[in-house]
């Protein structure tokens, strides 16, 4: 039987040094197709005795099994190179930027708008927003400002004709809520609005956000209590010290401006806070009597307070802009900075 | 206002320094705006005499002084023109520290020094190098009197602090010493120490008649003749210097009495040349067409709303605002008149400003003078004026109407408003003790006070007022916080409508920066926008660049588009959303829209894009993105060419949702582009807000079991015939079973017959109840194809 190994070595031989599949398919045929070299030892079982046919049969057996699983094993061999070799050619270089439309964003003033918004809706708030060319009465009179009264000139005014202004602030839009609401009533107005007003520290147009709160029981613990919190909410800071100092605005009573800590020196002093260590932020009150008289909503019955800030004014503490007219210039390396 | 703090402390003194005081102030709401300063640095200066004057050997302005300074005697160059022997000026000695030039500056230490070859041992000052006033003409001339060596800031009672106290409209109680002295009295729970008030009794028998004849706008006017005065006489230095830390400028003693009287009490005065008036004084309206020229210069012609004091001949004086040219106090004047009046503030408000003015007078008047306190100020300033320029003063004549000047009611303060409306208790005695130092009369009453508000208050006028005194003198910070509670129910909400951040998100997506340009734009740009339709004109204007409401946001943006094209911007993408502004008819039409402008390469520059410029069709996938939002499948939007003012006329459509025009968008017009001097390819689309917000719930329908068959056809059409029309004709004569149809291809060019395009379309079959036959495709495709060449005389091609 050294023909069966032989023949098995050489097999064996060949296989391990076959250099593709068709190679391989070739010496499959070669040794174990029908016409193949240890098929035909097989065949030449019949010269044997019958005592020695069985064991020969096995051995035959087992030398073309051994073959075929060696030409599985390198047919395994030869797919994962030609499979290495594949994905080594495919191989990219993924440090290149990615192929996209660019990403744009919101305007700063857009985007602190939505942060206001987006805080004060978790107690409730609702956004209304209102025409930004007003007729007197709802942007003054309704709001408990007498005519020719000075507080109007703490409004400088752009008017477009003699009972039609451009909105000085968002209030009017509380007016128009009130108008059409019965208490209780929470909402945030934001929105632009207009004075007479252009400098360093002024542009005729800007941003406030103004809130609503009409209920029974209203106190001005609960405006304090709304206005701190918020403002802490707002600056991600729960020690952000707050202070309320009497003022004056015709539509509340009391009337409150708030000062928070100045949060670019932490209250140290510093050219932002004229050395004080104190930003006002925001004027607030009880709503008045006669502005909820006006919109026949019963002063004994009902309370409420309401809140106004400068959009620009608080994106600019809390972006560390120090340009209000770059707000409206929309150049893009400005833009692009906030999203 | 500016208020001196030793002025301040002759009446109030409490143990606390400045800034706390300035704190105190500010915290009880009389909000104080700067402190400034006054002696600092000024230890080493005296009041000196010059004793001799020679020439400089070296310089022809200046001089060689001796100076005595009381102990010492000095050599001092001065170059003051002023500088003469006899004068008593202000010198500062070696070692003082003036205050420093320029703001923010370092002070300027006084040195020995040598000017032009010559020891100066000191400087002779003018008030501006001393930080004391304004004038800066030449040395300080000092008093005759005063104390030769004795210190500068002892003289002048420095150093003080002038507290800036920017006051709110609603605080004129507070617009004198005496008013913010009330204030830090209660503040401090000390008694004020008021000057006492004396009644100058009348030394001779001149009355000047007085006739009230508008009485709901003067109800009382107080008037008294001082005969025999000589102006020649100075205001005394310690007047000068208070009026000075007030920012008044001293003119003569009758001015400056009226003046001090009015900062000290707060009540404003006028003083008339008696020898110019006629018969008497008249407190009128004026007679339409009525000439006065004021003190200013200036002319107004009048009306029957303005109010003057008038004598029998004609108009004085703009009553409250302004006295007139050619009946105050002159120098030589020697008999006068004083008045104190009354005048109504609702009354009075708004005339100065008619008129461009704004008085430290007006300024009172139109926010509230006291009533009450035209007779005390009469007296006191009649006092002052006798000490300084003599002359012998007739009795204190009143005219009166006392209905017109009824005391207001009482106002019932009702105990558990306390609470419910401040949030917190306040004891009884507090509540008294508060309301009382302020100067209110209280009485008990069954729900709690009536409380008489004193006639200094012109703010407070219902409970709420006195609501806010009370937690302003509690103090503001030490009233609790109460986080409020969600009020309940919650609100309304439709799912169908878009929130506007939905939109503004995509089109973040969509590589577009949100910008927010100004409402008002040059009229300029509106007529090269849109040169038919009017915009609404602002009456006050800050420039006419800015100076009419906008109709659209196009100009703006594109405004905006050419500021960063001209910044190395090549590739711009800009949206805004707002508001803009439409006279139609009459009837002003504001309505929100949300526009965007594009230019430069479709995508942004890079290795892995071709640097393709945008087109209209990059702007209308961004549009349908937008639609998409609320029109899910784009099924009831329609685009239509159209024509726009500021868009190139073949390149521009309009947007319709079911046959209501939305909005439009194209390619900004040559004509523009070349006057903007921005690119050729500029994009532009402009859509109602409201519209896009407009969405669909979405509603189920089944899934088909069925498979879905693809067919493609390619048809030669008509070039001018536009896709829609074709593939809405497919639709229709396919019918529901086409669920998908799409526009794979537009050819023309070789190949393609000359006015012929190539149109490639996909279709997408399928049946809902069962499997469709190659025959039911084949058929329906036969269908379409027969519709489209009878009706468009199309041809299927191959």
């Amino acid at each position: 039987m050294s023909d069966l190994d032989a023949l098995l070595s050489e097999a064996m031989q060949a296989v391990s040094s076959a250099a593709d599949e068709a190679a391989l398919e070739a010496l499959r045929v070669a040794y174990l197709g029908k016409k193949g070299h240890l098929t035909a030892l097989l065949k030449g079982l019949g010269q044997l005795s019958p005592e020695e046919r069985p064991a020969a049969g096995a051995r035959i057996n087992a030398a073309k099994q051994q073959v075929a699983e060696a030409i599985q094993a390198r047919k395994e061999v030869l797919e994962a190179a030609a499979l290495e070799a594949q994905l080594h050619g495919e191989r990219l270089d993924v440090t290149l930027p990615g192929r996209t439309q660019s990403l744009g964003g919101p305007h700063p003033v857009t985007r602190t708008i939505d942060r206001m918004v987006e805080v004060f809706s978790q107690a409730g708030f609702a956004v209304v927003e209102g025409p930004e060319i007003e007729d007197d009465y709802h942007n003054f009179e309704a709001l408990n400002f007498p005519p020719h009264h000075p507080a109007r000139a703490m409004h400088d005014t752009f008017f477009i004709s003699d009972d039609t202004v451009l909105r000085t602030h968002t209030s009017p839009v509380q007016v128009r809520v009130m108008e059409n609401q019965a208490p209780p009533i929470r909402v945030v107005c934001p929105g632009r609005v207009y004075r007479t007003d252009f400098d360093i520290t002024h542009t005729p147009m800007f941003h406030q956000l103004e809130g609503l709160l009409v209920d029974e029981g209203v106190s001005m613990a609960d405006l304090k209590g709304t206005i701190v919190n918020f403002l802490q909410v707002y600056f991600e800071n729960d020690n952000l010290a707050v202070r309320f100092r009497p003022s004056y605005f015709p539509f509340t009573e009391p009337s409150a401006e708030v000062d928070i800590q100045c949060v670019m020196c932490a209250g140290e002093g510093c050219r932002v806070c004229k050395r004080t260590g104190w930003l006002e932020v925001m004027g607030c009150g009880m709503v008045h009597p006669n502005v909820l008289r006006y919109s026949n909503i019963d002063p004994d019955v009902y309370s409420g307070f309401a809140f106004g800030m400068g959009v620009e004014r608080l994106a600019m503490l809390r972006y560390g802009i120090d340009d209000l007219r770059i707000f409206f210039e929309n150049d893009l390396s400005f833009l692009r900075q906030f999203g | 206002m500016r208020i001196s703090e030793s002025w301040l402390r002759e009446w109030v003194s409490p143990a606390i320094d400045t800034d706390s005081l300035a704190e105190q102030l500010t915290m009880a709401g009389l909000e104080i705006d700067a402190i400034e300063r006054l002696g600092q640095g000024l230890e080493h200066v005296v009041v000196a005499e010059i004793t001799a004057v020679e020439a400089h050997p070296n310089a022809e302005k200046l001089r060689v002084c001796t100076v005595n300074a009381g102990t010492s005697q000095h050599q001092i160059v001065c170059g003051a023109p002023n500088a003469r022997v006899g004068l008593k000026a202000p010198l500062a000695q070696l070692g003082a520290e003036l205050p420093a030039p320029e703001p923010g500056g370092k002070p300027l230490t006084i040195k020995k020094a040598k000017l032009r070859g010559v020891e100066s041992q000191g400087m002779l000052c003018a008030q501006r190098e001393l930080g004391l006033g304004e004038d800066d003409a030449g040395l300080w001339e000092l008093p005759a009197d005063a104390p030769v060596g004795r210190s500068l800031n002892d003289y002048l009672q420095l150093p003080d602090a002038v507290l800036d106290v920017d006051l709110t409209p609603n605080r004129s109680d507070c617009l004198s010493v005496a008013g913010v002295a009330r204030e830090v009295g209660v503040l401090n729970r000390q008694t004020v120490n008021e000057p006492a008030f004396t009644e100058v009794p009348a030394s001779c028998d001149d009355v000047f008649p007085v006739q009230l004849k508008a009485v709901d706008d003067c109800p009382r006017y107080l008037g008294r003749v001082i005969r025999g005065v000589d102006l020649s006489c100075p205001t005394p230095l310690w007047m000068q210097q208070k009026l000075l830390r007030a920012g008044v400028r001293s003119i003569d003693a009758a001015v400056d009495v009226t003046n001090y009287v009015m900062l000290e009490l707060g009540q404003p005065m006028h003083a008339f040349d008696l020898q110019q008036l006629q018969g008497g004084i008249e407190v009128r309206l004026a007679t339409e067409g009525e000439c006065l020229t004021l003190l200013d210069g200036a002319e107004l012609t009048l009306d029957s709303s303005c109010l003057v004091i008038a004598d029998q001949a004609k108009a004085l004086a703009l009553a409250g605002i302004m006295g007139g040219q050619g009946s105050g106090v002159r120098p030589d004047t020697v008999d006068l008149m004083l008045e104190a009046a009354h005048f109504t503030p609702s009354r009075i408000a708004g005339r100065a400003r008619r008129f461009g003015l704004h008085t430290e007078s007006s300024h009172r008047f139109e926010r509230g003078v006291d009533p009450e306190l035209p007779r005390r100020a009469i007296e006191r300033a009649t006092e002052l004026l006798l000490a300084i320029v003599g002359g012998q003063a007739g009795p204190v004549s009143e005219a009166l109407d006392a209905p017109a000047l009824a005391a207001r009611p009482a106002i019932t303060l009702r105990r558990p408003r306390i609470l419910q409306l401040l949030g917190f208790e306040l004891p009884d005695s507090e509540v008294e003790d508060h309301l009382q130092r302020l100067g209110f009369g209280l009485s008990h009453h069954s729900e709690g006070w009536k409380v008489e508000v004193p006639s200094h208050r012109f703010d407070v006028e219902q409970e709420a007022d006195l609501l806010e005194e009370l937690a302003r003198i509690y103090g503001y910070n030490r009233l609790p916080m109460r986080v409020v509670r969600h009020s309940g129910a919650l609100s309304h909400s439709e799912e169908a409508c878009l929130d506007k951040r939905q939109l503004r998100g995509q089109l973040h997506a969509l590589g577009y920066q949100e910008a927010i340009t100004y409402s008002f734009i040059d009229p300029a740009d509106q007529q090269a926008f849109y040169a038919d339709e009017p915009a609404v004109p602002l009456r006050n204007p800050i420039s006419s660049e800015m100076s009419v409401m906008r109709t659209s946001l196009l100009p703006g943006l594109v405004r905006a588009l050419e500021h960063n094209v001209k910044r190395q911007h090549n590739r711009v993408r800009l949206f805004e959303a707002g508001q803009c502004f439409r006279d139609q008819s009459g009837a002003l039409d504001q309505r929100e829209y949300l526009a965007g402008a594009i230019c430069g390469s479709r995508l942004p520059e890079s290795w892995a894009s071709a640097s393709d410029l945008a087109d209209f069709y990059d702007l209308k996938g961004d549009v349908e993105a937008l639609l998409e939002l609320g029109q899910p499948g784009l099924q009831d939007v329609e685009f239509r060419a159209a024509q726009h003012p500021a868009m190139h006329p073949g390149q521009c459509a309009t947007v319709h949702r079911k046959d209501i025009v939305i909005g439009h968008l194209g390619a900004l017009h040559p004509r523009l582009q070349k006057a903007l001097d921005v690119p050729k390819n500029v994009f532009l689309f402009e859509l109602v807000l409201d519209k896009l917000l407009e969405g669909k719930l979405p509603s189920y329908s089944k899934i088909s079991k069925f498979p879905e068959v693809r067919r493609d056809l390619a048809m030669l059409i008509n070039q001018q015939l536009s896709v829609a029309e074709v593939t809405s004709r497919v639709r229709d004569v396919a019918g529901p079973v086409l669920i998908e149809l799409l526009v794979f291809d537009v050819y023309s060019g070789k190949g393609v017959p000359e006015g012929q395009k190539s149109l490639g379309l996909g279709l997408t079959l399928q049946d809902h109840s069962r499997t469709l036959t190659e025959e039911d495709v084949s058929t329906c495709l036969e269908r379409i194809v027969a519709t489209l060449e009878q009706e468009f005389g199309a041809t299927l091609r191959n």
